[in-house]
């Protein structure tokens, strides 16, 4: 019982904040309203014993791309952001959306519910034993594509400061 | 869950609450007394024996002081961004134990939850600088974003070394195993890295960039006054102390002394004897280093603390993987954190030493570097 209310409140806050997100004209408030549905989804992770996963949420989100996007947004100024709320792209992320939406609702629609939640995920130690022996490839290729984005980044800033 | 538990649970945070409300009231007192005395002064001696009662004096001024808003301000985040830094500073101390049954919540993920939660802080000061609707506070704001965010590195490094010894995240586990050898014997370097971080994270002196009162006036709390200010100050002197409890139980082998009879009380003594010892060194800091400028910060962080972490976590891995002796890890971890501390000694007290030749040379290719540089 208690579980199914602390549910329906992540769930609140995870959606609310979503709609927030989309709703407000003002940038800033949309980086923080942004914060409130990944913590909503942190709370979400913890009701189904992800606990791990939901202080990843909240060191990695929380702690370092809602920070890094305030960061960027208080460099610039408010009223550059006037037009920025309608743009010609609005079809190809309705589709996306859509695309999206369509491939959860399958995925949920085939899972097996159950009416009870139990642990059944790894812990921490099995999560890293198999993160770096059966997935090994992967979870090295995703850091030498942050490793990229890391250099890209820092080409395209000191390229823009030579001009 | 009965209503007994929800009694239980209601109590422990009052005695949370309460126990953290008196450590910073004393925290302030020792502050001020222990820099008096750095400085050949007696600190406060008027209110009460010593000065003793002043931090109550000083709670209740800013208690009834008033609370302004300015007219320009974001008023949403300006008066929910004192709570954004308090809670995460609060919630942290569900999971750390003082002893060994003596803690809210026990985790096994203890020290990754308080390093998680300890970051959302960083949002709040953001969102006071940016709602304020000042430019000294965005600064600050934005300092604070810098600052806090390259410092998170080093600590989180210097904690995973940490957890590799004892190969638990669980803060009872950890202290336990230092029942023989407390880790500032095994990383040296560690526990460097994890206090010298953990002081800029809290922005005290010399790190204390972000409120700078000679340059951004306070930075993100700049326009904050009376019982919202009171929240940041509160906020940060509970950080301090969860800096040096986390620096007790994490290097100092926590409530494990030896030669003493183990008993809860008094390994909750020795934790806060330890805590407030620690405390003492980073008001010594204060009294003693005159504060960094901003990119001397930025590059101590960058440059010396992330490659010296990295260096601890590795040896601390090789150790860990080779089974080699423990002495090994000491010596190696010691050498390096004096090699280390020696080359920062003789780069910083160069111009003491340098002619004024030597000085207007190194100035002049400077420039000049900097001139082609940008040509």
């Amino acid at each position: 019982m208690t579980s199914l209310v602390l549910f329906y409140l992540a769930g609140a806050l995870a959606l609310g904040g979503a709609v927030g997100v989309v709703g407000t004209r003002n940038v800033v408030h949309a980086a923080l309203f942004l914060l409130v549905s990944l913590m909503g989804v942190a709370g979400i992770f913890l009701l189904v014993f992800a606990e791990f996963l939901a202080l990843v949420q909240v060191l990695l989100y929380g702690g370092a791309i809602i920070i890094v996007v305030l960061f960027a947004l208080m460099l610039t100024r408010l009223q550059d952001f006037g037009g920025s709320m309608e743009n010609r792209q609005w079809p190809i992320a309705a589709l996306a959306a859509l695309g999206l939406f369509f491939v959860i609702a399958f995925a949920l629609a085939r899972s097996r519910g159950s009416e009870e939640t139990e642990r059944l995920g790894p812990g921490v130690q099995e999560l890293g034993r198999s993160l770096f022996t059966q997935w090994a490839i992967p979870f090295e290729v995703a850091s030498v594509l942050l490793l990229v984005a890391l250099i890209g980044a820092i080409v395209i800033a000191r390229a823009g400061g030579r001009e | 869950m009965t209503a007994r538990d929800i009694a239980l649970i209601i109590l422990q945070l009052t005695v949370l609450v309460t126990g953290l409300i008196t450590v910073v009231l004393s925290l302030t007192w020792l502050e001020r007394k222990a820099l008096g005395r750095l400085q050949r002064r007696m600190g406060p001696m008027v209110v009460g024996p010593h000065g003793l009662l002043q931090p109550a004096a000083d709670a209740l001024k800013l208690l009834v002081k008033e609370d302004l808003v300015p007219a320009l301000a974001d008023k949403l985040l300006f008066w929910l961004a004192p709570m954004v830094v308090f809670v995460p500073s609060f919630v942290v101390w569900v999971t750390i134990p003082l002893a060994g049954e003596v803690v809210v919540r026990n985790m096994d993920l203890g020290l990754f939850f308080i390093v998680a939660f300890s970051v959302l802080a960083i949002v709040g000061m953001v969102m006071a600088g940016w709602g304020s609707a000042n430019k000294y506070a965005i600064l600050g704001g934005l300092r604070a974003a810098a600052q806090l965010i390259s410092y998170e590195i080093p600590i989180i490094m210097a904690v995973i070394a940490v957890i590799m010894l004892p190969q638990s995240m669980n803060l009872v586990t950890i202290v336990d195993d230092q029942r023989t050898i407390p880790y500032a014997v095994l990383q040296p370097l560690g526990l460097a890295i994890f206090l010298l971080a953990g002081v800029a994270e809290v922005g005290r002196t010399p790190f204390d960039i972000y409120f700078a009162e000679s340059e951004v006036m306070g930075g993100p709390f700049i326009e904050y006054s009376g019982a919202h200010w009171a929240v940041f100050f509160l906020s940060e002197y509970i950080n301090t102390f969860t800096i040096a409890v986390l620096v007790v139980l994490l290097f100092l082998g926590g409530w494990s002394f030896p030669l003493m009879p183990e008993s809860a009380w008094l390994g909750f003594l020795w934790v806060v004897v330890k805590a407030y010892l620690v405390v003492f060194v980073i008001f010594w800091f204060r009294g003693t280093f005159p504060r960094l400028r901003i990119d001397q910060l930025m590059s101590v962080g960058w440059k010396i603390l992330i490659p010296l972490s990295f260096v601890n976590f590795g040896l601390t891995a090789f150790y860990k993987f080779y089974e080699l002796p423990w002495w090994a890890l000491t010596v190696s971890s010691l050498a390096i954190t004096v090699a280390a501390g020696y080359g920062l000694y003789r780069r910083w007290t160069w111009p003491a030493r340098a002619t004024a030749e030597e000085r207007l040379a190194r100035a002049r290719a400077y420039r000049r570097a900097e001139v082609t540089d940008a040509g």
